[in-house]
């Protein structure tokens, strides 16, 4: 059976969800393989072979936290030259994104970004994209190559599947090029202590009407009782309520959790691209003509200070 | 020492249209009204900033490959204070993808002649965020992408790129490629005298052969993914809408608990 290479993104050797998704997608299409590089490479093996992975190709050098994307794509081209593998999967964040593209250009292969589905076919892989602020669906193929595809996290279930996860090193040598941008400082993001906002299973986001940066502890508050990821529109991110980090929508990040809340968002199109994927979309908003409505399974036309503070004292109490 | 810089920007439809597939698969053009790339406005701002805060001279280029109507975007670019423009038009480029793309934007900047080329972080209409990627790799030069802050001094470029997990310092030679965020600071409006200005400022106009670029590289027959299908996502069915009469939270509380939220 054909193998199939799967990046993996990983913190020290804690494999990010998104990555662990990669492999239950791989499985459709042949023997996942995983590459996994920099620091703590090695000790993501146990993990990925829990879900799939046969072989775990694992390459440790300080270039990859050195200089930025290209020595990953080097490794990445030389994990594809020792495989031959039928397809290249790569979570779809950017810097994943930008590594699939230079791979697929230097490989003469097709790229797909942002895939939500895959699955095998005649042809080669056969990929579902949400296209025009997730107002279209399409299926597409590459045409030439390898296919290199790169796909959104929430795509598909992680799925245990016992299989070898074995370790071989992957042979690597950097070309000047992989040297060319160095990362001169790093600041790590300061942990909230809630999940990802892109893997999370419940997102609760605020928008304009929320009023204030002081305001959006209601916000916290609610997604800390559900065990959600806070989320903000770009009306509130613009006005420097909340993080850019955190905003969702056609500039910010994608989410397509199981539930979305809004509150105080009005749903312009450029919010509705970020999240109207979601499985199920509730909304608090004053204004009943909110387009926000046109999308929500639920919907609370009211005062956010009035309806939020509710809806928490709620669930904590059902949640004892 | 003068600097060139070269400014990517794209004519798209407008991302608040009702935007639709062509017979082909490919965008279709024709029904929603087309503008410069909002994303790429931070582009053409930060190539502008550049040039105001060198004691050199800069001399700020924008390009674009598109239909004829694409020369709008130039248009508005040219009239928020670039220099000139360059329009890569022929009707061999239909249905050309991002790979494609990114042949044809490489040939045109190194027939321009740079020293950096700056882009939008993605466009709003395909919304892949790779062409300064792959423009990295076909000029070969470093990339300096989805920086927040951006500064050129003395043949060095430096930016501050905010991920999710950290927030990183880059530091680049020129010639560099480098891509800027929405973060990176408000596009200017273009002012009365700019727009006059603009009228009068050059825009030339390339096609393939201008580039050695064989008509079967580029277009949909050229392009190396295919899209197969593409189907209107159905219309999400009517929810329940309440009115806060103060019990609002309560109900909502009750609708996720009958969901298995809670």
């Amino acid at each position: 059976m054909a193998e199939v290479l799967v990046y993996v993104d990983h913190v020290d050797g804690a494999v990010r969800k998104p990555t662990l998704e990669l492999l239950t997608l791989a499985r459709r299409l042949g023997t996942p393989v995983a590459v996994a590089l920099g620091a703590g490479a090695g000790n993501t093996a146990a993990q990925l072979g829990e879900h799939g992975a046969e072989k775990v190709l694992v390459h440790e050098a300080a270039e990859y936290a050195e200089y930025l994307v290209v020595p990953k794509v080097e490794a990445l081209q030389a994990a594809v030259e020792a495989v031959s593998p039928a397809a290249v999967l790569v979570p779809s964040s950017a810097e994943g994104k930008e590594i699939a593209a230079r791979l697929a250009l230097r490989i003469g292969s097709g790229i797909i970004t942002d895939a939500v589905d895959l699955e095998a076919g005649d042809e080669g892989p056969v990929v579902t994209q949400s296209v025009f602020a997730a107002s279209y669906t399409t299926k597409s193929r590459v045409t030439k190559g390898t296919p290199v595809v790169t796909v959104k996290p929430n795509s598909a279930p992680v799925e245990a599947a016992p299989a070898a996860g074995a370790v071989e090193q992957l042979a690597v040598s950097f070309s000047d090029k992989a040297t060319g941008t160095k990362i001169t400082s790093r600041t790590p993001r300061e942990s909230t202590g809630r999940p990802e906002l892109t893997e999370a299973a419940i997102v609760v986001s605020g928008g304009r009407g929320v009023g204030g940066a002081e305001n959006f502890r209601l916000i916290e508050e609610l997604a800390d009782s559900l065990g959600a990821a806070v989320g903000a529109s770009r009306a509130a991110v613009d006005a420097g309520w909340y993080p850019h980090t955190n905003q969702v929508g056609q500039t910010g990040k994608t989410v397509s959790p199981q539930l979305y809340i809004a509150t105080g968002i009005s749903g312009a199109i450029q919010h509705r691209a970020g999240m109207q994927t979601s499985k199920t979309i509730v909304a608090i908003n004053k204004d009943p003509e909110a387009p926000i409505f046109d999308l929500v399974d639920y919907g609370v036309v009211g005062d956010l200070f009035e309806v939020v503070p509710q809806l928490t004292e709620q669930i904590k109490a059902r949640k004892g | 020492m003068s600097l060139r810089i070269v400014v990517t920007v794209k004519y798209v439809p407008d991302a608040t249209g009702d935007r639709h597939f062509a017979d082909d698969l490919t965008v279709d053009r024709d029904d929603v009204d087309g503008l410069l790339s909002e994303l790429d406005e931070y582009a053409v701002e930060q190539a502008l900033q550049i040039k105001e805060n060198a004691d050199d001279d800069v001399e700020v280029t924008v390009l674009t490959v598109g239909p004829e109507d694409a020369k709008d975007a130039l248009r508005k670019a040219l009239s928020m204070g670039a220099d000139k423009a360059i329009h890569v038009e022929d009707d061999d480029l239909h249905g050309t993808d991002a790979i494609g793309t990114s042949l044809v934007l490489a040939k045109a900047i190194e027939k321009a002649g740079y020293d950096l080329v700056i882009s939008g972080m993605a466009s709003t209409d395909g919304t892949m965020g790779v062409v300064p990627a792959l423009l990295a790799e076909r000029l070969g030069v470093p990339q300096v992408t989805l920086l927040s802050e951006v500064s050129v001094e003395d043949g060095t470029v430096t930016g501050r790129r905010d991920g999710d997990a950290a927030s990183e310092q880059l530091q680049a030679s020129l010639p560099a490629v480098v891509s800027v965020t929405d973060q990176s600071g408000e596009a200017r409006y273009p002012s009365f005298k700019g727009i006059m200005a603009a009228k009068k400022k050059p825009v030339e106009s390339w096609d393939l052969s201008d580039l050695d670029i064989d008509a079967d590289e580029v277009g949909l027959e050229g392009a190396w993914t295919k899209v197969e299908e593409a189907a209107e996502r159905p219309a999400r069915s009517a929810g329940t809408i309440v009115k806060d009469e103060g019990e609002g939270g309560k109900q909502l509380a009750e609708f996720l608990a009958s969901q298995k939220f809670i």
